[in-house]
């Protein structure tokens, strides 16, 4: 169980470090949506299965999408 | 391996605390800053979830399986993220409403080359 | 040299993290309101789902703040993306084929049943007002991605979204008239636990935030959506 949770946790910090070198912006827009993911997952390791349920359909969904349309609108490479 | 099962939960929040302000600090690109952004805020979020936790328990709802309430993880926590995590997605979809409007308006988001500020 | 400072930085401030979290013992917590709830939550209002006893029983008031600043925010929003009108048609890609909108049509009653059961039994499973509402947002999101062109109407949206707010403000001034000398004070009975129609007024205060939560985030996808289609 604790080799578990540790993969996971090793997994969500190697994903936002990933959406720190990412030069392309869609590409770490996804790494954030796996960071809110596993958080997701973790909260449910945590006994908390409200803030999970909150966490997956608020912040991995629609923030996502959020995020998407205004790299949209905006350029898609960092300059 | 009894003192990173005691913390893991903690060290995974603080890693994203730190990567989240990291990615504020280092780069340019306004978008990629509200990324960061949004990291900070789930790492705060997790760890406001594993202060409540108690060994060995239960979510705390009442149902036929579980129904002693001396066992059940604490619940103002868990409420108090639940009003955070709606809270930070409606201030970072504010945030990108911005980033569009300057995008817009200057037509780059780097942010050393947005520098007017008139007085 | 940007990024040395940087790290720098982040490594007094995680020192002092560090140092701060050594004094939390992980698994046990010694607050004494969170067992208070727990023992008297099912007496006190009615609910089985001790977060949602908590979040709409006790700490009501919270629960409207919240809610307040959400509809701020889409205010803020709606003025900072605004257009006069609406631009018209455009679109010179091919249309979407005809699996992709009949799927996205038969799909999408089918989320926002979903979502309503999520915000109806808020009080009996884990759930409630704000998860059903971004499922019922989901939904809408897909028929946006899916069968493009069609748009949820401006004014009915707008008036389900006050119709929420106000219901979950008169509730709490009917309890203040009905039943004691405090707001959201619950003045309904509380029936017996684990059905539907039980738990005084946290259903209804569900219904409105779930209601709310939800026409209020496709709000927001359809005004940053406006210029792409």
């Amino acid at each position: 169980m604790i080799v578990l949770v540790s993969l996971l946790v090793a997994l969500m910090l190697a994903a936002a470090l990933a959406a720190l070198f990412f030069r392309d912006l869609l590409s770490a827009v996804i790494a954030s949506c796996l960071v809110s993911l596993i958080a997701s997952i973790l909260f449910l390791f945590l006994q908390a299965p409200d803030v999970a349920m909150a966490e997956a359909s608020i912040g991995a969904a629609l923030l996502t999408a959020v995020f998407i349309i205004a790299i949209r609108r905006t350029g898609r490479y960092e300059e | 391996m009894s003192f990173l099962e005691s913390n893991v939960y903690y060290m995974g929040a603080l890693g994203l605390v730190l990567v989240g302000l990291l990615v504020i600090l280092v780069r340019h690109n306004l978008i990629k800053m509200i990324i960061g952004l949004s990291i900070m805020d789930t790492g705060v979020n997790l760890f406001l979830v594993a202060v409540g936790y108690s060994r060995g328990g239960t979510a705390p709802i009442f149902s036929r399986a579980a129904s002693d309430p001396a066992a059940m993880v604490d619940p103002v926590p868990q409420a108090l993220v639940l009003t955070a995590i709606v809270i930070g997605v409606a201030v970072l979809a504010l945030a990108l409403a911005m980033a569009v409007r300057l995008h817009g308006h200057h037509g780059t988001l780097d942010m050393r080359k947005i520098r007017e500020l008139r007085w | 040299m940007r990024a040395l400072v940087a790290l720098a930085v982040l490594a007094v401030i995680a020192t002092g993290l560090v140092l701060a979290l050594s004094d939390i013992p992980f698994g046990a917590p010694d607050s004494r309101v969170g067992p208070h709830y727990n023992r008297s939550g099912r007496e006190d209002t009615g609910a089985v789902n001790m977060v949602t006893s908590v979040v709409v029983g006790y700490r009501a008031f919270d629960t409207l703040g919240e809610i307040t600043v959400l509809f701020v925010a889409a205010v803020g929003l709606g003025a900072l993306l605004h257009r006069t009108s609406r631009p018209g048609g455009g679109d010179d890609r091919e249309p979407a084929s005809m699996v992709l909108t009949t799927g996205c049509r038969y799909l999408f009653p089918l989320i926002l049943l979903f979502g309503t059961y999520i915000f109806m039994h808020g009080h009996l499973t884990p759930g409630g007002g704000f998860q059903g509402g971004a499922v019922i947002a989901s939904a809408f999101l897909l028929v946006y991605l899916g069968c493009r062109g069609r748009r949820i109407g401006r004014g009915w949206a707008s008036s389900v979204e006050s119709l929420g707010g106000l219901v979950f403000v008169g509730l709490g001034l009917a309890g203040l008239a009905a039943a004691g000398h405090w707001f959201l004070s619950a003045f309904l009975p509380k029936g017996t636990p684990h059905q539907l129609f039980s738990a005084g007024i946290i259903p209804l205060i569900y219904v409105a935030v779930g209601l709310k939560v939800g026409v209020e985030l496709t709000g927001v996808i359809d005004r940053l959506m406006e210029d792409t289609q």
